[in-house]
């Protein structure tokens, strides 16, 4: 029926699909999950390795008392331990609360903040350079304002990781907005997107990449300022995990102390892995991820 | 919906330019891009605008669709008629697969899941992909790339096609396949097409008008009709004389500029 309208159209649908064929061969080939997942481990676990043989060495070497820098047997011993107790759920779930609502509260900030200054030239103008200069400003030198402002409460910490996360999330909104292609705008407004169909449509998704990376920053900064404030505003009907590595220092406890610091690394880390693999999904969705699979 | 400049017209597929003119910048800085553009296309015609660098071709096609306002002048489109673009690059949503793309002017217009679903399948049919509705546009080659923005343009279900130089970039036989194809759905869908390239032949090819804009300011030069039946070939005799006669007049204006 293709051809009806035109008598002896010189293409043949076979010769269509044939360069087509021709044209995208070779350019899928997928490494099985398993190699893949191997080849991303690896490292990770050699480096890791690395890193507790080179802390056993400088425990053996005598550099200093075991009571002040232990070994790693005794702090992974101590970890286990500390596993079985309900003072590390607690203290976890204190904290992640803490973190949850910190964070969430920075990515509404940072993403209404990021979108205003995106569209409103003035505005810009005005504090777009300021947002950055934010940034720079270490989260622990705002808590001694934080604790005058709302004394040693949990609106103290609350303040201080939305004043580190925000302008990260805002920062990663205002980019992706920015270079969003404008070809793709144009071809948007043409299929009919206009108003906020073109920014669901087009600007929203096409600047999620940069704003997942905002985000990603984002989280590192309101971790930060949470452990900060954990361990200045300490709380002590909830002994929240910074707290407690406060409380491990006061009584000298090193293996608690680094068993504890270990929860905080796998916690930032834990979270900041699952932005990573956003960030991945949304790389492989466009076809941006490079030959490494990064 | 476009531009203060349109005002309807009942016939839906045609298309009228009077005296457009465009003005980029303001004061000395001023340039003229378009200058007093007047043209009819008849509703089912095939248009090939062609001209050298500043012409204003992709100008012209601007103001039709809506995506610019012209400085002066009329453009006249048929009622509710909302032109699809095409451009050079197939400007297709890397985040959503060829399917989701050719879906979103559907979605847009408020149309239900069922009939969507049935209108991207009719349209991957005629753009002869529909074993690739679940890839994603970087998976596809180029020429690929460009019948998907075809199809997505097609959802618009507009009568008027502007073309905005978008087989440029592709190598001759799937331009070849492309121009087939183009000139197929063209007469199947008796649509309006207004086709801007500077590759002379490939105007010659697919043409019932040639037009020819100078540069600088951009003003219709020359015109001539192509009285070849369809289908044509690119490397017939017939399109080489026209596309040859209309170089000549091409270069005669090129070198205007260089006294």
């Amino acid at each position: 029926m293709a051809s009806d309208t035109l008598a002896g159209t010189p293409r043949t649908d076979a010769e269509i699909s044939g360069l087509d064929a021709l044209e995208i061969a070779g350019r899928e080939k997928a490494p099985s999950r398993l190699r893949r997942l191997w080849s991303a481990t690896w490292p990770k676990l050699a480096a890791l390795a690395l890193a507790i043989a080179l802390w056993q060495a400088v425990v053996w070497s005598g550099w200093k008392d075991p009571w002040a820098l232990p070994g790693p047997a005794p702090v992974f011993a101590d970890l286990g331990h500390y596993a079985l107790t309900s003072a590390l759920w607690e203290g976890l779930a204190t904290t992640a609360r803490r973190a949850a609502v910190g964070f969430a509260a920075a990515v509404a900030v940072g993403l209404l903040l990021g979108l205003a200054v995106a569209r409103v030239k003035v505005l810009r103008a005005a504090i777009g350079s300021m947002i950055t200069a934010l940034q720079t400003m270490p989260s622990i030198a705002w808590f001694p304002l934080a604790i005058l402002l709302f004394q040693l409460s949990e609106q103290a910490i609350f303040f201080v990781v939305v004043l580190g996360a925000a302008p990260s999330v805002a920062n990663g909104v205002i980019h992706g907005v920015d270079y969003v292609p404008p070809l793709l705008v144009r071809a948007g407004r043409n299929l009919g997107a206009r108003g906020l169909n073109l920014y669901r449509y087009v600007i929203a998704p096409a600047a999620l990449p940069a704003i997942v990376a905002g985000l990603k920053q984002g989280w590192a900064f309101a971790w930060r300022s949470l452990m900060a404030g954990e361990l200045l505003v300490v709380i002590a009907t909830r002994t929240s995990i910074g707290a407690q590595l406060t409380y491990a220092r006061e009584l000298s406890e090193a293996t608690r102390l680094m068993a504890i610091m270990i929860v905080i690394l796998v916690v930032g880390i834990a979270v900041d892995a699952a932005f990573g693999a956003a960030d991945k999904a949304i790389r492989r969705r466009w076809g941006v991820l490079d030959q490494a699979g990064n | 919906m476009t531009s203060t400049t349109t005002t309807p017209r009942s016939a839906t597929g045609s298309v009228a330019l009077r005296g457009v003119t465009k003005v980029y910048g303001q004061g000395e800085q001023a340039v003229l891009a378009l200058d007093g553009v007047s043209l009819d296309v008849a509703p089912g015609e095939f248009v090939c605008l062609v001209g050298a660098s500043g012409c204003g071709k992709s100008t012209l096609l601007n103001l039709v669709a809506g995506l610019d306002r012209a400085s002066g002048g009329r453009i006249e489109l048929g009622e509710g008629v909302n032109p699809g673009l095409m451009f050079q690059e197939p400007a297709l949503f890397p985040w959503l697969t060829v399917e989701a793309n050719v879906e979103v002017p559907l979605k847009l217009r408020g149309l239900p899941r069922n009939e969507r679903k049935a209108r991207v399948a009719e349209l991957l049919r005629t753009v002869h992909l529909s074993d690739f509705g679940r890839k994603r546009p970087h998976q596809l080659s180029g020429g690929m790339r460009q019948r998907v923005a075809l199809a997505r343009t097609l959802a618009l279900d507009t009568p008027v096609l502007l073309m905005d130089e978008p087989f440029g970039a592709l190598d001759a036989m799937t331009r070849d396949i492309l121009h087939d194809e183009l000139e197929r759905i063209w007469s199947e869908r008796r649509l309006t097409v207004l086709f801007v390239t500077h590759n002379v032949r490939e105007a010659a090819r697919l043409a019932d008008r040639i037009i020819l804009l100078s540069s600088r300011p951009g003003r219709i030069i020359y015109s001539t009709e192509v009285d070849v039946p369809r289908p044509r070939r690119i490397d017939s005799p017939e399109i080489a004389a026209i596309a040859a006669e209309v170089t000549d007049r091409l270069r005669t204006e090129v070198g205007r500029h260089g006294q």
